[in-house]
């Protein structure tokens, strides 16, 4: 008896329950497909211009692919990599370009990090101020700051080195403050008890606790800049994508390709030595944890 | 006992430095290699500013340039065009949007392709993998760039080159998240019957689908901070009233769009971590059948052998 009552029981309140869910899935389609219809809208996307438009991607694409064939397959690659020296040395500057900027944005971000972290600034408004400037400098895109510096500084990898760094500085800045604000507090009152000022409680107290997670941030950010600087070369800040931009702009279809292809090609090595060296340095601690 | 500060003599703490030099100093061993690895690095720090080309004469004119743009950009001011400029946020906003709405549909079959309970055949598996890093590898400027030469200027550029880089990202996010999925579930729908759709079905799909939405809200987020810059190479957007307004030296104008940019990425910051909160909640705990009040406590348990 009590059991099917408990059935019938579960019976209702499951066809309740689906009775709300397909509610609510209709209700949240509608708003959906309004949304949807907004976006298509705002951004003029018609089926008509996408069917015009796939074709031609894979026409232009097809174009960019190099003619190699197996007979002749060294010499190929020669004509089709002819200007390999000088991209190789525009790939250094990119590369250089985003490793100075990490440096001096972890630098950067490292003095911003301490009062701009909650148990750290001391005073609400300083954590406040700080807090501030880090997250402004980081939500502005690398590339409009790029756009600024070129025309401030002139064209050249020097503007795109000061963009990054202005990013990096407040990305860096944001995380470390994150982790600064993860950390033993006992630790910060044990120096201050043994009378330590500020600066002797972060170095003795806090940055011990820190390191390491900031030399993890900071290897993360150097593959990220990686990548943007080779962006910021479209906007004529030196570097690998000035001569992408002028290789797809003068319709130089095989140097696109190739270009592109080193670029990932770096990108990925980089990515990997990262992450070994990120991984070795968690591994490390972790084993001194334990 | 004998080495509180008060009764520490001379004797005692030469004793304690000989023994515990560290405490007190650096080694000269390790205050060589300092000095050694500082001056390596200003080394590379001077070469650097001579390769990107910074005399100082540069860096103190640029910086009084600056100086001069950043006193320029306040107070910023719309111009004759606000509602121009709400309008190519808001275009922008809607590349992002439908840019990662298509990338996350083609991501989905892409993704169960790409894992490896469901694809074992590590030959068929891994081009389709790298095929994903090499989608993701090209950054989406670069993608706007080539396909505004294909399909021409405007934001379907920015749709189509903001879905490509994010199929890379999503398909191996995806992939990544059924290859992790509990296989006991799986097994259920299978020893159930199940075939090989229904268990995709209510196997795995229950599990990752979650994990797909947080990651395309994620994706959404800072997508529209992309959006904001395609427009700069020409593929729709705010980015091109942008560096319009840089080239025209109009700084107050792009002072105020890059606190519009500011302002529209940290909302949609906050709507998107507030959705992605709700979801992941819903999909950790979601009550399968809510009973309005329970009996269970009340009633006498159901014995095995009594029940029918």
């Amino acid at each position: 008896m009590d059991s099917s009552i408990q059935v019938r029981r579960f019976e209702e309140e499951f066809a309740r329950l689906r009775k709300r869910q397909r509610f609510e899935l209709f209700g949240y389609s509608l708003l959906f497909l309004a949304v949807f219809h907004l976006a298509a809208d705002f951004s003029q996307l018609t089926l008509e211009r996408l069917a015009a438009g796939l074709p031609r991607i894979g026409e232009y694409l097809g174009k960019t692919l190099p003619e190699i064939k197996l007979a002749s397959l060294f010499s190929d690659i020669g004509v089709w990599y002819y200007g390999f020296l000088k991209w190789l040395k525009l790939l250094g500057d990119t590369f250089l370009i985003a490793l100075m900027a990490t440096l001096f944005g972890a630098v950067g971000g490292f003095v911003l990090c301490f009062p701009a972290s909650r148990n750290l600034a001391g005073h609400y408004w300083v954590y406040f101020t700080f807090r501030r400037i880090a997250e402004v400098a980081r939500c502005v895109p690398e590339v409009v700051y790029a756009l600024i510096f070129v025309v401030a500084f002139g064209i050249g990898p020097f503007a795109g080195f000061l963009a990054l760094t202005i990013h990096t500085t407040g990305a860096l800045g944001k995380l470390f403050a994150e982790a600064n604000e993860n950390i033993d507090e006992r630790q910060l009152d044990g120096v201050r008890a043994a009378g330590g000022n500020w600066f002797e409680t972060i170095r003795y107290a806090a940055l011990p606790q820190v390191l390491p997670n900031f030399t993890t941030y900071t290897l993360w950010r150097l593959e990220l800049n990686v990548r943007s600087a080779a962006i910021v070369g479209f906007v004529g800040a030196g570097g690998i994508g000035q001569e992408l931009y002028q290789a797809i702009s003068l319709n130089y279809y095989e140097d696109v390709s190739a270009i592109v292809l080193m670029v990932v090609v770096t990108i990925t090595l980089i990515d990997l030595v990262c992450e070994r060296i990120r991984h070795r340095i968690i591994g490390r601690e972790s084993l001194q944890w334990a | 006992m004998g080495l509180s500060a008060a009764s520490i003599d001379a004797a005692q703490l030469a004793s304690l430095r000989e023994r515990f030099p560290r405490a007190f100093s650096r080694t000269p061993r390790e205050r060589a290699i300092l000095i050694a690895c500082l001056v390596g690095l200003s080394a590379f720090i001077v070469f650097c500013l001579v390769r990107f080309d910074a005399s100082p004469a540069r860096i103190v004119n640029g910086m009084e340039r600056f100086g001069k743009i950043a006193g320029a950009l306040f107070p910023p001011t719309p111009g004759e065009a606000f509602w121009d400029l709400v309008k190519a946020m808001l275009e922008s906003v809607g590349m992002a949007f439908l840019g990662t709405l298509i990338a996350a549909v083609v991501a989905v079959p892409l993704g169960f392709l790409g894992a490896r309970n469901v694809l074992p055949i590590q030959l068929l598996r891994f081009p389709i993998r790298r095929s994903f890093d090499f989608l993701r590898g090209v950054d989406a400027l670069v993608w706007a760039l080539v396909y505004v030469r294909a399909v021409g200027l405007g934001p379907l550029a920015g749709v189509l080159a903001i879905a490509t880089t994010d199929v890379g990202i999503f398909a191996k996010l995806f992939a990544e998240a059924i290859e992790n999925v509990e296989r006991k579930q799986v097994e259920g729908v299978r020893a159930a019957g199940g075939n090989a759709v229904k268990t995709v079905r209510f196997g795995i799909l229950p599990q990752v689908l979650p994990i797909m939405l947080s990651n395309v809200l994620y994706m959404f987020e800072s997508n529209t901070r992309s959006a904001t810059i395609l427009g700069i190479i020409g593929a729709g957007g705010i980015g091109f009233a942008l560096s319009d307004r840089i080239r025209a030296h109009r700084w107050d104008e792009v002072g105020f769009i890059i606190i519009m940019i500011i302002v529209v990425v940290a909302l949609i910051d906050f709507v998107s971590h507030m959705l992605r909160t709700r979801v992941i909640k819903a999909g950790v705990n979601r009550p399968l059948i809510r009973m309005e009040d329970p009996v269970a406590p009340a009633a006498p348990a159901v014995e095995p052998g009594k029940a029918r």
